[in-house]
């Protein structure tokens, strides 16, 4: 089944972008695409290469990380071992890294022997991120980390997505349902409608926007 | 609207239980061990009895365990396994024709049984992992090819491979226990123990687990996933090879030498519960013993009856606890 | 009248008119291997209708077959019945087994049901060995007369007919939905309120009853002997690889399932390289993996697939 229908996207190294769009417009399916976990025609450039369609391992390996749709957590296991599984395709000493975690999430440290599964919503999303951050990526592709939050950590998960984006200098693409806070934080803005890019431009231009503040801001 | 909210009843009953262990589980075994302890000190037919049972578990125990490893990797049981354990130790007896000693055999067996279980789930298993049933039928069929391959080659007729440990027999008291039966034991605990540091501590364990339980997670940290697979089924070979070189001291070498202990096996996976290697070390140990056991006490018990009892246990344990000692209802995520 | 059934009892009157004028070109050893297709065809109509219309897997049909068997040897045996009247007999006793399995059969799901019913396949033979005395033990029992090859083919055949009659009036009525309906949602078959014990349960022992009635058939082939050994695991393995290679949730496949599993080791046994013994395994085995390979859908997939391609397309329904 196809869910997009030539969907063109660019992100600058360094910035944050957003992809918005209502239940159903392919958001989802888009970061999917790029990381492929389905099936795609057409390129992905990425560091100005074309990355082959061949599986996610490959695409994990070459420093796309991607924290999908309900977070892909294994919660049987405990967060040390979700940790550990972020590290997974590094090399080396991972050590440091795992210091820098701390540092953006450091109630993490009392909770390593608990079974990820236990902990709360917003706790699994941190831990989400820190796994994803263990990979050392250049790139990372956030599916909707607001679902299913209160709006105080809503506020706070995309704080640190910013700081990660600052400190690390890490590029992200984020796909969001929650239009304020996305445009608030990306530079740059999609808007995504049944399979297409129908808008696109740097966030304070369409939150200018009068469709999108109509349809996706709600005034 | 009832049976939403009936489902998300049981999702959080299931949720907060650690591991699958329950309390009254573990009492229970607790206190078996402690009648198999008392009852030993009691009678030396007793603890003949339960020692000769652990060994003989022990067997059922690893073969149990390759189940388990196949099954959490690919949920698929694989019916097979005992004829793969049976073929890797014909290949064992071949070595020892040409002159090796048989514990090299023994070494280069399970060497050659990594590969022979890597190379079954790459030819034959992964074309069709997506459809349960086909899979299943294949390991039957291989079940059977195996069967007559192995007859063709080495005949039917019974051989016979040197004693790994020999025919003594120790006395403590007025108990007898054989050499081999502890050298079983031994064996069977270790490769258990190395399995389980090669699960819990090590990065390759890691990334078998994270690709058995969420393999669409496990892709995007960087797992080969379909690696992970081919390197369960050889692992799970090479305790099914462990399985059949300790049974060929006690039947011998023929073609059916393994098709029991499977089923016991499956008896003890399911026992255990078969999402948990534990369980099924467990299983295998607790059934091994209480055959045993019965079969000594009870006059009913004739060796007729050996397997449906053992079955008769399972389906009772199933009846009470539906996913095994250990199991807990496991929703696959991708 | 739609198409599909056009071709379905035009495909049904051929097979008639074969299966009424082969007898007069075969000799009775080719008489008794059709009549064998008749018995697994039987057996894996059964086990379709549970395995492939409810979901419930079973490893476990092979003793359900012995249950048939034996009915029909120790009645004849001890009461010398009518060898015809122990049939409907056996599909009654076989039936009450099935509910009685089915029963508790409904905390089990998936692969447990499937071990569960592997573990019935294995201890119903040894029973058979306990009570020797009265069931003849390894040895087993024979019935009083044996039918002749002629007898068994028409007999074995008019089952066949009969019953996949009874199963497609069955599968595709209210109860063939509420099976269908189990096998993709038991929640959502539920919740449209279907209720799951007594369907489930009643497949179990529609599906019984017709392994029961292939058993007694296949003791009648085999000289009217019962014997613990033709009932083992692996008859119940047989009669999983026959549904799988029918392709489930389908009655169409089921002929080929049957003449696969029937005919493959008699084929087989004459395999020159291999001495004749292990070649017949060899083969069974290379085949039967071959065949999932290719075909992990079944011939009922096949058909499906060639169904659906462009040209030949007619309206989809249920088999």
């Amino acid at each position: 089944m196809q869910a997009l229908h030539g969907v063109s996207l660019a992100v600058a190294e360094g910035e944050i972008a957003t992809v918005l769009g209502a239940n159903g417009a392919g958001k989802t399916t888009t970061l999917r695409a790029v990381s492929n976990t389905v099936r795609r025609d057409g390129v992905v450039r990425f560091d100005g290469r074309v990355l082959s369609r061949h599986g996610p391992e490959a695409v994990a390996n070459l420093g796309i990380a991607h924290v999908p749709e309900g977070r892909g957590t294994f919660a049987e296991l405990t967060v040390w071992e979700n940790l550990r599984l972020g590290a997974y395709s590094r090399r080396g000493s991972v050590k440091s890294d795992f210091e820098r975690v701390l540092t953006y999430f450091p109630w993490i440290d009392d909770r390593r022997n608990q079974q990820a599964g236990t902990l709360s919503g917003g706790e699994q999303q941190m831990l989400a991120l820190a796994r994803a951050f263990m990979q050392r990526p250049r790139l990372l592709l956030l599916d909707e980390p607001s679902l299913g939050l209160a709006p105080v950590l809503v506020t706070e998960i995309f704080r640190i997505i910013r700081e990660l984006n600052e400190q690390e200098g890490l590029t992200v693409l984020v796909v969001e349902q929650n239009a304020h806070i996305a445009l608030q934080v990306a530079q740059t803005a999609f808007v995504l409608e049944v399979g297409r890019v129908v808008l696109s431009g740097p966030s304070a231009d369409l939150q200018a926007h009068e469709s999108v503040r109509r349809s996706y801001l709600g005034y | 609207m009832e049976i939403a909210r009936r489902i998300r009843i049981r999702e959080r009953r299931t949720r907060n239980i650690g591991g699958g262990v329950s309390v009254p589980v573990v009492l229970f075994l607790v206190a078996a061990a402690i009648f198999l302890v008392v009852g030993s000190l009691v009678s030396p037919i007793f603890a003949q009895q339960t020692v000769a049972g652990l060994a003989q578990g022990a067997i059922f125990a690893s073969l149990a365990l390759s189940l388990v490893l196949i099954y959490r990797a690919t949920e698929v049981i694989n019916f097979a396994q005992g004829e793969m354990a049976m073929a890797t130790t014909y290949f064992a007896y071949q070595l020892t024709l040409w002159h090796l000693s048989y514990w090299a055999a023994f070494f280069l067996t399970l060497l050659m049984a990594f590969v022979f279980g890597a190379v079954v789930q790459v030819a034959l298993i992964r074309p069709v992992q997506h459809s349960v049933i086909a899979v299943v039928i294949i390991t039957v069929g291989l079940f059977v090819l195996i069967d007559g391959l192995v007859t063709w080659k080495w005949g039917a007729d019974l051989k016979f491979m040197p004693a790994p440990f020999g025919n003594q027999v120790y006395h403590v008291g007025s108990v007898a226990f054989s050499r081999q039966d502890l050298g079983t034991l031994l064996v069977t605990i270790l490769s258990v123990l190395l399995l389980w540091v090669l699960f819990k501590f090590t990065k390759l364990g890691l990334a078998m687990r994270a690709a058995a339980l969420r393999p669409a997670s496990a892709a995007l940290v960087g797992v080969r996933v379909n690696r992970m697979l081919a390197i369960g089924w050889g692992l799970a070979a090479v305790l099914g090879a462990v399985a059949g070189l300790m049974t060929e001291p006690t039947v011998f070498l023929q073609p059916t030498m393994m098709q029991a202990v499977l089923l016991y096996a499956f008896a003890a996976a399911v026992l255990g519960g078969l999402e948990s290697p534990a369980g099924a070390v467990i299983g295998g140990l607790a059934l091994g013993v209480f055959l045993n056991l019965i079969g000594q006490y009870v006059g009913f018990a004739t060796s007729e009856l050996r397997l449906p009892i053992a079955f008769a246990v399972l389906l009772v344990v199933l009846l009470v606890k539906p996913h095994g000692l250990f199991g807990r209802k496991q929703v696959r995520r991708v | 009248m739609s198409r599909r059934l056009i071709v379905a009892i035009v495909v049904l009157l051929v097979a008639a008119a074969v299966v009424v004028l082969l007898p007069f070109q075969l000799d009775g050893y080719h008489e008794g291997l059709a009549a064998k297709v008749a018995i697994f065809f039987i057996a894996v109509l059964g086990l379709n209708i549970l395995t492939g219309y409810t979901g419930q897997i079973s490893i476990g049909h092979g003793a359900f077959m012995a249950i048939g068997g034996y009915t029909t040897a120790v009645m004849s045996h001890y009461h010398h019945t009518n060898l015809l009247l122990t049939l409907p007999l056996a599909f009654v006793i076989a039936f009450g087994f099935g509910v009685i399995v089915g029963i508790p059969a409904l905390r089990f799901s998936g692969v447990y049901l499937a071990l569960a019913t592997f573990a019935l396949a294995v201890s119903v033979p040894q029973f058979a060995l306990k009570f020797s005395k009265f069931l003849g033990g390894s040895n087993g029992i024979q019935t009083f007369t044996t039918p002749t090859h002629l007898w068994l083919y028409v007999v074995s055949w008019s089952c066949a007919g009969i019953l996949f009659l009874v199963a497609w009036l069955v599968l595709r009525g209210r109860t063939g939905r509420a099976f269908r309906s189990i096998r993709d949602s038991e929640i959502a078959a539920a919740a449209s309120g279907v209720t799951l014990p007594i369907y489930k349960t009643l497949a179990f022992g529609i599906s019984a009853a017709f392994a029961g009635v292939a058993g007694s058939l296949f003791v009648l082939a085999t000289n009217g002997f019962a014997q613990p050994n033709e009932f083992g695991v692996f008859l119940s393995l047989e009669l999983l690889v026959g549904a799988a290679v029918a392709g489930l949730g389908s009655l169409w496949g089921v002929l080929i399932g049957a003449i696969f599993i029937a005919l493959l080791p008699t084929v087989s046994a004459d395999v020159p390289l291999i001495g004749s013994a292990h070649g017949q395994d060899v083969v069974f085995g290379l085949i039967v993996i071959g065949v999932m390979l290719v075909l992990p859908t079944g011939f009922a997939g096949l058909l499906h697939r060639l169904r659906s391609l462009p040209g030949i397309r007619t309206a989809e329904g249920e088999d």
